[in-house]
């Protein structure tokens, strides 16, 4: 793709374990490994609980991983601790999928939008109604919603506060949750271009959680596939549907209900549900649901390994196509 | 078999529905579709008389094989619901008693509609889960709707709705909490109803690729009017209306338009 590609954060052997009843631990995230480059989406998808949420809460040191790094800039952001940690803050931001929840119901646009400059004493409380009016029609609302409370927007409306929230203090990366999923998908498709469009202008690094991978597919320069705790897959956005290898990224995309698709084919899903992440299955942590499970599988779990430049898949079948 | 005409709905005699007609034929699936607040599932609840307090039917006539629904009486609707027409929301989980295991739900919900013994009631439901091909039914019987995922409260919500092989299946956003791999396994198994018993089944979704799949029919809603309606293929491919164009181009489709 670019020849030129800044990576301006990485994650290093990120692994989280969570405590659970019985002495048991919950394995949230399984050595993750990843980079995000300047200017580009890295998206991340999977289903309910495969902890695509978790990892991307480290970015915003929400919480901290048990093992492993997270390098921006050059500082491990993981390590961070008071002022620094509240200072850094400023470069990575966050927007949530319900932002009827992530808004103080009894604050007005304007003070939610300028809050973060607040804390930051980046603005004077004069300087409140321009710098709240320039940001709200950076997001293509009107400069008079700034009297308003959240509850009388709509939520596409309410969507877009909350972008303007993150971007007001000009980050480096924002890390979006599931942002336009609640969405209905006229809206969300405008609040996608109004993401894409911004990006552009100003550069900035999206992370993009979504469970929509043909959504994910549209707007993210390299996506990621999790499947419980693991990174199974990382390819290029484009041509995600010629490149995929992994058969979970395949039944992910055979699961998509497209309105373009033959009708009379019936649709390819996998059969089974995922088990819980806290009896996970020695060996490759798909090999219950995968058609092409090999003994192997059951016995050692595969690594990640470069298919091609970019492109990384975790699984037994394209190990062995190597070594041939 | 069933046929709504110049139906209007009002919540405290504001009207949200206006002018809603549709009729449909046994085996026939037909979907719902439109954005939050387009009054999609008020329409099936009415069906059901399940508006919620404050909601009524103020015109228009709602008939189903040939008996005006909107006569009966909380006694008649009683006998209908769950025999002849059933309904699947989109959490099953929710519609269940927190404290009482599924089993329990299940043989009290046969027992009101059919004089059985327990026993029997318990093998019935057992039979259903099964049919819905949920492993370990037993299993199921014995556990509270927390303890199960999604994917399976959903089925069980569905097995429990065919007990009696209803002429008709409200289906009330069915796919839309859980993740795609079991949507696609749950979207198959209700069309695989249709295909058993001739069930007619109407899908209220926001997905416009599940009703694209699913329905024979796709009637289009907008601010609590039919904006635009017509066989799937018409829909999909030929139907000239603004707001249907509009809602399909914003569907992400795999391979279709990448923004970058």
């Amino acid at each position: 793709m670019s020849e030129k590609r800044e990576v301006i954060l990485e994650a290093k052997h990120i692994t989280r374990r969570f405590p659970a009843s019985h002495g048991r631990t919950l394995l949230a995230n399984d050595d993750i490994n990843l980079k995000m480059y300047k200017g580009e989406t890295l998206g991340l998808v999977g289903e309910s609980g495969c902890g695509k949420s978790t990892f991307m809460r480290f970015l915003v040191s929400l919480d901290k991983p048990s093992e492993g790094e997270i390098i921006y800039r050059g500082t491990d952001i993981t390590k961070l601790k008071g002022e620094a940690l509240r200072q850094s803050r400023q470069n990575i931001q966050m927007v949530f999928q319900d932002p009827t929840l992530s808004f103080n119901p009894k604050m007005t646009i304007r003070d939610i939008v300028c809050e973060p400059l607040m804390n930051f004493k980046k603005i004077k409380k004069s300087e409140k109604d321009a710098v709240c009016k320039r940001l709200l029609e950076m997001v293509e609302l009107p400069g008079e919603f700034a009297d308003r409370y959240p509850h009388n927007m709509s939520g596409g409306q309410r969507q877009r506060v909350a972008i303007a929230r993150a971007l007001a203090l000009e980050p480096e990366i924002v890390v979006l949750d599931e942002a336009t999923s609640a969405l209905d998908v006229s809206v969300q498709k405008t609040v996608i271009e109004l993401i894409i469009k911004l990006q552009k202008e100003k550069n900035i690094t999206f992370g993009f959680i979504c469970h929509d991978i043909a959504l994910v597919q549209a707007v993210a320069h390299q996506i990621a596939v999790m499947y419980l705790g693991n990174l199974v897959e990382v390819l290029p956005g484009k041509n995600l549907s010629q490149n995929a290898m992994h058969p979970y990224t395949k039944a992910l995309m055979g699961a998509v209900f497209d309105i373009n698709m033959d009708f009379s084919k019936p649709i390819e899903s996998i059969e089974s549900e995922a088990p819980s992440p806290l009896d996970l299955p020695k060996g490759c942590p798909f090999q219950g649901r995968c058609e092409q499970c090999m003994d192997i599988c059951k016995r050692e779990k595969p690594q990640l390994i470069e298919v091609e430049e970019g492109h990384s898949v975790a699984c037994h079948l394209y190990k062995k196509d190597k070594q041939k | 078999m069933l046929e709504l005409k110049d139906v209007t709905i009002s919540y405290k005699n504001v009207p949200t529905v206006e002018h809603f007609s549709m009729s449909m034929k046994q085996g026939q699936i037909i979907s719902l579709v439109g954005e939050s607040g387009s009054g999609k599932t008020t329409v099936i609840r009415a069906i059901l008389g399940l508006l919620p307090g404050g909601g009524k039917v103020t015109g228009g006539t709602i008939t189903f094989e040939g008996e005006d629904l909107l006569a009966y009486n909380a006694e008649k609707w009683r006998k209908l619901r769950g025999s002849d027409i059933s309904m699947i929301f989109q959490d099953s989980g929710a519609m269940m008693n927190p404290t009482k295991k599924i089993g329990n739900v299940f043989t009290e919900y046969i027992r009101t509609h059919e004089k059985i013994s327990k026993k029997d009631a318990w093998a019935k439901g057992i039979m259903m889960l099964e049919r819905m091909r949920l492993p370990a039914a037993d299993n199921v019987m014995n556990s509270y709707p927390f303890q199960l995922s999604g994917g399976m409260r959903q089925r069980v919500g569905i097995a429990m709705g065919m007990t009696y092989q209803p002429k008709l299946l409200l289906a009330d956003e069915p796919t839309s909490a859980l993740d795609v791999t079991i949507q696609a396994q749950i979207v198959r198994q209700m069309m695989q109803l249709r295909d058993e018993y001739n069930t007619s089944i109407i899908v209220v979704t926001h997905n416009l690729g599940v009703a694209a799949y699913m329905s024979d029919y796709i009637i289009v809603m907008k601010h609590g009017k039919i904006e635009d309606q017509g066989a799937r293929e018409y829909i999909l491919k030929e139907s000239k209306n603004e707001y249907t164009r509009k809602l399909l181009d914003a569907v992400p489709s795999l391979g279709g338009e990448a923004y970058v």
